[in-house]
Parts: C-alpha cells; sequence; structure tokens
C-alpha cells in the first residue's frame, strides 16, 4: 500500500465510496420497478439481471464504505437507515423509468460512464476500490452491450421508437454533466491516486456516446449548464419515494431477516 | 408472411464445458439473432451453466417428420451389425 493512500482523509474517501454504492443501489432499486412489467418476458430477465449486478457492486462498495467510517455502519445500515439528504448518487440515477425506450437512454448513459470509470478504478492506489471494480467492470461491459444495442435499435427502428428515444435523450443529457462536475471531493481522490480525473473520464465516455448515437441515429444534445448536486445530498422529489419503496421493510421491522 | 406482432422464435444451445457438445436448452423470442444471444446469456446462463452459446433461427431448423417416422428410423432396426459390438477388445484397452 503506497504511503498517498495512508493520507487520505477517512471521511472524505467514505463519502467518495458512498457516490459510487450509492449510484448503483440507486440505479439497481430503479430497474428492479420492471420486473414483471417488461415489454417482453426476455426483457424482464435482461433488466432484473442488470438491477442484481448493480446491487451486487452496492453491496461491495457500501461494505466498504462502512469498514472506512469505522462506526459499525454495514451494508445493510447504510442501504437501508439512511435519509435522504445522505445519499451521494447523482441525479441522473434516481431518474423514472418513463417508457422503455426512456430506461434503456438513461441505462445507456450510466453504463457507459460506470464503464470508463471502472476501467480507470482498476488501477486504483486503493487496493479494495481497484478489486471491486475490477470485477464490476466485467458486468459494466455487459449492460452497455444491452443497453446500447437497444438504443440503437430503438433509434434506428421505427419513426415513433426513434422520437421516443430522442426525447428521451434530450430531456436525460442535461443530467450527465454532473457525472463529471468535478468537485472538492472528487479532486482530492485524483490527487492521491485513488480515484481517476473526471475529465478524462468524460473525454472517453464522450467519444464512446458519439459513436453508439450516431449508430442509433440520434442527435447529441448541447450540453449545458447543470445545478444538479446529488453528489451532495440534494435530490430530486423522486429519490424520496424510491426510498420509501426501499427502506419500509426494515424501518418497520429492524432487522428484519429471512 | 411473417407476424410483425411477434419477434421472432430462436432455439437455444448452450456448452456446458469446453469439450462437451453444444445441447439444445430451450428457446425464445427475440428481435434479431445479437439481441437473442443476449437474451439467452440472461435465460439459461444464470447459474453458470455454460460457457458457450449457440442460438439459430427456429425457422432455419428442417426437420423429420412425425409422420414418416416408420420410413425413417424402422429400416435401421434389424441392421444389427452396424453396432460395434461383435470385436473381441482387448484388455490392454481401458478407455474405450
Amino acid at each position: 500500500m503506497s504511503a498517498s493512500v495512508k493520507k487520505v482523509d477517512a471521511q472524505a474517501l467514505f463519502r467518495y465510496v458512498l457516490r459510487l454504492g450509492d449510484l448503483s443501489l440507486v440505479l439497481g432499486q430503479r430497474l428492479g420497478e420492471w420486473v414483471g412489467h417488461s415489454p417482453a418476458l426476455e426483457e424482464d430477465l435482461g433488466l432484473a439481471n442488470i438491477a442484481l449486478d448493480l446491487i451486487g457492486q452496492a453491496r461491495l462498495l457500501l461494505s466498504y464504505a462502512g469498514e472506512v467510517e469505522g462506526r459499525g455502519r454495514d451494508e445493510d445500515k447504510l442501504a437501508y437507515l439512511r435519509e435522504q439528504g445522505t445519499y451521494l448518487n447523482p441525479i441522473l440515477a434516481e431518474q423514472p423509468n418513463g417508457d422503455f425506450g426512456q430506461t434503456i437512454v438513461r441505462q445507456v448513459l450510466i453504463d457507459a460512464f460506470q464503464l470508463e470509470l471502472y476501467q480507470r478504478l482498476a488501477g486504483s492506489l486503493d487496493e479494495r476500490l481497484a478489486s471491486i471494480a475490477a470485477k464490476s467492470v466485467k458486468e459494466v461491459r455487459y449492460h452497455l452491450r444491452y443497453s446500447a444495442g437497444w438504443l440503437v435499435r430503438l433509434g434506428d427502428g421505427t419513426d415513433e421508437s426513434r422520437a421516443r428515444v430522442q426525447s428521451a435523450v434530450d430531456s436525460l443529457w442535461p443530467y450527465t454533466v454532473e457525472l463529471f462536475a468535478e468537485d472538492d471531493l472528487d479532486s482530492s481522490m485524483a490527487d492521491s491516486g485513488i480515484a481517476p480525473r473526471l475529465s478524462e473520464v468524460y473525454a472517453a465516455w464522450s467519444a464512446r456516446l458519439d459513436a453508439i448515437l450516431a449508430e442509433a441515429t440520434l442527435q447529441r444534445p448541447a450540453d449545458r449548464p447543470h445545478a444538479w448536486h446529488g453528489k451532495r445530498g440534494q435530490h430530486s422529489e423522486h429519490l424520496g419515494y424510491i426510498l420509501a419503496e426501499m427502506q419500509y421493510l426494515q424501518r418497520a421491522y429492524p432487522d428484519a431477516r429471512w | 408472411m411473417e407476424d410483425k406482432h411477434q419477434w421472432p422464435l430462436y432455439e437455444v444451445f448452450v456448452r456446458a464445458r469446453g469439450g462437451l457438445d453444444h445441447k439444445h436448452v430451450g428457446s425464445l423470442h427475440a428481435a434479431d439473432a445479437r439481441t437473442a444471444l443476449g437474451s439467452a446469456r440472461d435465460l439459461y446462463t444464470r447459474r453458470q451453466e455454460g460457457v458457450s452459446i449457440w442460438v439459430v433461427p427456429s425457422k432455419a431448423i428442417v426437420a423429420s417428420d412425425p409422420t414418416e417416422t416408420d420410413s425413417f428410423f424402422e429400416p435401421a432396426k434389424d441392421k444389427i451389425y452396424r453396432h460395434p459390438t461383435f470385436y473381441e477388445i482387448p484388455d490392454e484397452v481401458k478407455t474405450l
């Protein structure tokens, strides 16, 4: 373990790992809402598989976050017993499923982000994060194969499917700015060799999205200044509904097990 | 005329381990071959059942006709000399 890692403030590392874990947790929970409602049985299982991969990533990340924090909170306590303002996922993850096309667009945007992030995080000086990223990158590569495959089929599909996914791209695009907005926490993680520079992740993500959108014959919207701060705990109303459903059981029956 | 409201059917074959044959495990509906492969992975290899998948459009399979079973398969019945059961196997051969 390198000396630079030891200097990292535990509270900062805790918050950084929470950001990663909450992104997977909230998106996984969102995708889970499709179970039993997908357009076809095959897609029902496809989306559920991705959701379970994401929940698995969240478990690894939140467990690690709890250890870093050192206050005895495990993955369950962090997932089920936190208040909305302490969730640090970017706002994009909590956006509603909408129609199948909107879910696919949200998925492409985040899959490509996680893929580029995890690929680089696999070389992190933090060995635990590096190993979680190395495991997760294989899952995420498949997620993007699934989501980008569908985006191409819907975009380069019928007039209606194309109009629907273009509208989803237009409405979700502004939220992507937050993914790459590097704040003090992101900078300090990059400075310590724990995380990659978000500008580097953005360049790779951007090139990947250009290629996918071109194949899907969709237009890339212009970037606009962002005012989203999910990474700092400021969320849309959507997260409250997700947490209400997700946390209900642990709140109603504390420490319930089965 | 193909039914435009139903995705075409694909047959799924999975190889459990290197060296084994691909075995037919089931079928699924998919918009095209690439998504069929993805769905086959999600439906049939969730519990580590395989290391390789084939998907084949069901309509590409030409099957024998059940009403022709007699003429297709009966004639082989009385040709027991085709089974290699008349050879003496040397003791040194262990793995036959």
